[in-house]
């Protein structure tokens, strides 16, 4: 008979590391997954808002408006993004997602005057058609790049890295090769796709800005050139990236998601989202071009409060990746068998990696694929997007900003010494930023 | 036909005029003169014209080409051709790093050296060097020939998929998954035909066949030294 | 992150005009270095006997001719003093690293910029034209020359992060990369006597340099180890008294140009700066092959 209260579990080899030391011992390689870091990391639910009181007044909703337009690029394109809302979907792949989830997408984006943003791979035709504005990622590998469609894109993004892995090349898995997507990517169909890390005819800044130039001429000088980076070295990036030509940088956070990535990656690659944005948002005033160049977050954007907290620390606007996902049901409590034949549950399924997504978002299968339909998704993630939108509205009206980029991070205080020093925001009820101001 | 001197007007203001020409148009000859090393000149065409650029050119002449006949009468920078659609790019002279970078179609030729990286990434595009290549040429091929009349460099076909390398001269130390393989009858008459059309000509029974072994294509424990 | 160029004239007819094709080849490499410039020029060797020494100062209005007097009260006659701004070359007959000492010494506020008997260093914050303006260098004559300008990577916008960084006697180093393992190497060298004044990836590289030549290897010898110890990507272009030395790291994805003619030897990160080069147009033109290190004088 067990004594329960003997029972002590290590906190170095708990019953999680143990099973991945076997299954490494089973196997032979790394553990390849989906999701971004599942660790605890310093994040938004750290940091408050100080809303109106005796020295600030509120605004009433209703006609006291609360604005939330943003323009990206007006710097060098003669045809900058408008935005109505700061909240844009992030790159993911046609390959990582089915065309049902694409298309779900870029419908809900349109409906809210935002943008989506293409993967690995290329553009798919339903992609451009569901979205009014979309971004045209530029990446190492170059599957599917073609001048026709960098024409027909609004901007392009040239990603140089993703918070999942900072230095790390795009991952998909032999199973989602399906004939399609092998034709989009000049690939044999089920072979497991490797990746190039680096670009492979520029490395660094000084040859990226010339890269840019080319970008521009072919495009006639048209679109906004974004620049995606991990969060890493975060302070030199942002000045680089500048130093390079970039009209807007997307910075993000290691709390990112990806559809496939070795673990190690994600979980012990780059720095979280709140002092990377910080780190940012210092660089673009050193240069005196905050607001200027334009800054996209993401990484862990979950709720209008995150929302609201980016812009209140800088951002011009952020943007949404597996937050989309969740609105069209990743890791809803549907189809729970399909979850558990996979090793999983709603909740902590993770398994995008393996075209099995029970919901049929991170999949080929059409069998899959059929469990979403592209326009009852669509109603979803515009749901959520205007949750989003009217949850940031009401915490800035709270702070007495008639538009939600008035926020600023004096707004803010921190619940936690470390958010405080990341986020380089007082600690709640004193003056004190660690790190900063004599300490 | 037109005549720019790129020391009189901007590479925008050509590439502009270049993209502005009309479908079917009968400005199809032009001459650029004075390139002096710039970059990104005939960038994303999609005309089928004959440019003519007189003196050594920058990075990433002729990009993402589509239809145009492109003629170097020099040096090209890095990116020579990169992510060519259709058309050819030929550079008389050596070309720098990455020739022909990611091109999905049409074809590259340097009558010279090409440089480190020749190739890497490409997605369907022929590519005939007339001298030797540098290391890493071929890194991920996925698709197309490459064809090097001299030698190539170390890591050739390093991580390559589908395309096919033919070598004339010696061959450095193979990369990851590349082997060399049979000529057959038909990888001659295909070589022979990318001589051909590159002006090249001459004597296919010297040439080696690269490609893939393969092994890469899934994930296996057993390769772990290859990744 | 830069662009580094090099001339070293073959022909002495070329001398006079040195400074002038140094001045617009650097030029042309501003926008990969937006940040700071500099340039390493190799003129009028000082006489026997006698140092050449470049230094910088942060003062806004520094007094030379006096720091001249106390020099040659304590060190020796002061042949030459010739100031340049920020900037003072004085050939003094002491032995070079007599006059680092005392300098040290006394003052330790002015920076040493290069010494030796016949280079000169001049660097600061800003676009190569401006730069190159400030301290006159279309002007000057030469038998030499290296520049570079900077798009700062992950240090400070400085002047003593500026490049040229001067390594030894005579000995520069010009950097376009950035290396992996710089800080480790600077505590090992910091270890052995190797004195640093920034957290520079490049004065790493040059410190590094310098350890292996007082230990009595050749440069050639120092950059085949460097080879191997130095991790990342780089080009090299090194300067020496009598010619110049180019190396690229063995993945060689920076770039590189080189063009010879009867005249001169150049290098530069692209062609668009040698293009203007007299004679450029039938230059021979090649790229340096990764981990191979060119020399040309006596390097």
């Amino acid at each position: 008979m067990v004594d329960e209260r003997k029972l002590k579990q290590s906190e170095t080899f708990p019953p999680e590391t143990i099973a991945e030391i076997q299954r490494a011992a089973d196997e032979g390689i790394y553990s390849i997954r989906g999701s971004g870091a599942k660790r605890k990391i310093p994040n938004f639910d750290d940091l408050v808002f100080l809303g109106a009181s005796m020295s600030r007044y509120p605004l009433e909703g209703y006609r006291e408006t609360c604005g939330t337009n943003v323009t990206i690029g007006a710097r060098n394109a003669k045809k900058p993004i408008e935005l109505d809302i700061p909240i844009t979907i992030a790159g993911m792949s046609f390959g990582a997602l089915g065309a049902n989830a694409k298309q779900a997408l870029g419908m809900a984006a349109t409906m809210m005057g935002t943008s989506t943003t293409t993967g690995d791979g290329g553009m798919t035709d339903e992609e451009r058609e569901a979205s009014k504005i979309l971004i045209y990622q530029y990446l190492p590998s170059r599957y599917g790049m073609d001048p026709d469609q960098l024409r027909r894109a609004d901007a392009i993004e040239i990603v140089i890295g993703q918070g999942a892995k900072p230095g790390g090349g795009g991952m998909l898995l032999g199973h989602k090769i399906t004939d399609r997507v092998a034709e989009m990517r000049d690939l044999p169909t089920g072979i497991d796709q490797r990746s190039a890390c680096r670009h492979p005819d520029f490395t660094g800044p000084d040859d990226l800005q010339i890269k840019i130039q080319e970008l521009r001429e072919i495009t006639d000088w048209e679109k906004p050139i974004y620049i995606k980076i991990g969060a890493s070295r975060t302070h030199y990036d942002v000045m680089l990236s500048v130093k390079a030509g970039a009209d807007a940088i997307v910075l993000d956070g290691m709390q990112g998601g990806t559809a496939a990535t070795q673990d190690v990656f994600i979980e012990d690659v780059g720095i979280p989202t709140l002092p990377a944005l910080r780190q940012a948002v210092e660089a673009l005033q050193e240069l005196d071009l905050h607001r200027e160049v334009q800054l996209i977050v993401s990484g862990g954007i979950r709720t209008g409060a995150d929302v609201a907290k980016a812009l209140a620390m800088g951002a011009d606007a952020v943007s949404i990746g597996m937050a989309s996902l969740m609105a069209l049901n990743c890791n809803a409590p549907l189809y729970v068998e399909d979850y558990e034949a996979l090793g999983t549950r709603p909740g902590f399924c993770h398994h995008c990696h393996t075209g099995r997504c029970p919901v049929g978002i991170t999949t080929q299968d059409p069998k899959l694929e059929a469990r979403l339909d592209p326009e009852e998704g669509a109603r979803r993630v515009r749901n959520y997007l205007t949750t989003l939108t009217l949850e940031c509205q009401t915490l800035a009206r709270a702070c007495g900003k008639s538009h939600v980029h008035n926020l600023e991070p004096e707004d803010l205080a921190a619940l936690t010494i470390e958010a405080a020093a990341m986020a380089g925001v007082p600690l709640a009820g004193t003056d004190w930023i660690p790190g900063r101001n004599g300490a | 036909m037109p005549i720019v001197d790129l020391d009189d007007s901007s590479v925008r203001e050509l590439n502009q005029r270049l993209h502005d020409l009309a479908p079917g148009t009968n400005e199809s000859e032009w001459s650029v003169i004075n390139a002096n090393g710039r970059h990104a000149i005939g960038v994303g065409l999609d005309a089928a014209i004959n440019l003519e650029i007189d003196g050594h050119v920058g990075y990433y002449c002729g990009g993402m080409n589509k239809q145009a006949s492109i003629m170097i009468e020099g040096n090209a920078g890095q990116g020579l051709g990169e992510n060519i659609m259709s058309g050819i790019v030929h550079c008389r002279g050596n070309a720098s790093q990455s020739a022909g970078a990611s091109g999905h179609g049409g074809m590259v030729i340097v009558e010279g050296d090409a440089s480190s990286r020749c190739g890497i990434s490409m997605k369907g595009v022929d590519i005939v060097i007339g001298g030797s290549i540098g290391h890493f040429s071929a890194f991920m091929a996925q698709t197309g020939h490459l064809v090097v009349c001299g030698n190539a460099g170390d890591n050739l076909g390093d991580s390559i998929y589908e395309a096919i390398i033919y070598v004339g001269g010696d061959v450095g130390r193979l990369g990851a998954d590349c082997i060399e393989e049979d000529m057959t009858d038909e990888h001659q008459r295909t070589l022979a035909d990318l001589l051909d059309k590159s002006g090249f000509g001459g004597n296919v029974s010297r040439f080696r066949r690269f490609g893939s072994a393969r092994e890469l294509y899934n994930f296996n424990i057993d390769n772990a030294g290859s990744y | 992150m830069c662009g580094i160029v090099g001339l070293y004239l073959k022909n002495p007819a070329l001398r006079s005009d040195l400074g002038l094709h140094i001045t617009s080849m650097l030029g042309e490499m501003s926008e990969r270095g937006p940040d700071s410039s500099g340039i390493a020029i190799y003129r009028q060797p000082a006489p026997e006997g006698y140092g050449k020494i470049t230094l910088q100062t942060a003062d806004p209005a520094p007094d030379w001719p006096s720091l001249g007097d106390e020099i040659a009260a304590a060190l020796g006659d002061v042949a030459k003093l010739r100031e340049v701004g920020s900037h003072c070359v004085l050939v003094v007959a002491a032995a070079a690293s007599e006059i680092r000492a005392w300098l040290t010494t006394n003052h330790p506020d002015i920076r040493i910029v290069s010494l030796g008997h016949v280079i000169e260093i001049f660097k600061d914050v800003g676009l190569p034209d401006d730069v190159t303006a400030r301290f006159g260098i279309s002007a000057l004559e030469g038998t030499h020359a290296l520049g570079h300008t900077r798009m700062a990577t992950e240090s400070a916008v400085t002047t003593e992060h500026s490049h040229p960084f001067s390594t030894g006697e005579d000995l520069c180093l010009v950097h376009n990369g950035s290396l992996s393992n710089h800080n480790r190497l600077r505590r090992w060298l910091r270890r052995r006597g190797v004195e640093f004044q920034t957290d520079n990836d490049t004065e790493v590289a040059a410190g590094y340099l310098t350890h292996h030549l007082r230990e009595g290897a050749s440069l050639r010898e120092a950059l085949e180890a460097g080879l191997t110890d130095l991790d990342g990507f780089f080009t090299f272009a090194v300067g020496t008294r009598d010619g110049f030395a180019v190396v690229r790291d063995a993945v060689a994805c920076k770039p590189a140009v080189l063009a010879e003619t009867d005249d001169w030897v150049a290098m530069a990160s692209e062609y668009r700066s040698i293009a203007q080069l007299p004679g450029a147009k039938t230059a021979t033109i090649w790229e340096p092959e990764p981990e191979t290190i060119y020399t040309w004088g006596n390097a």
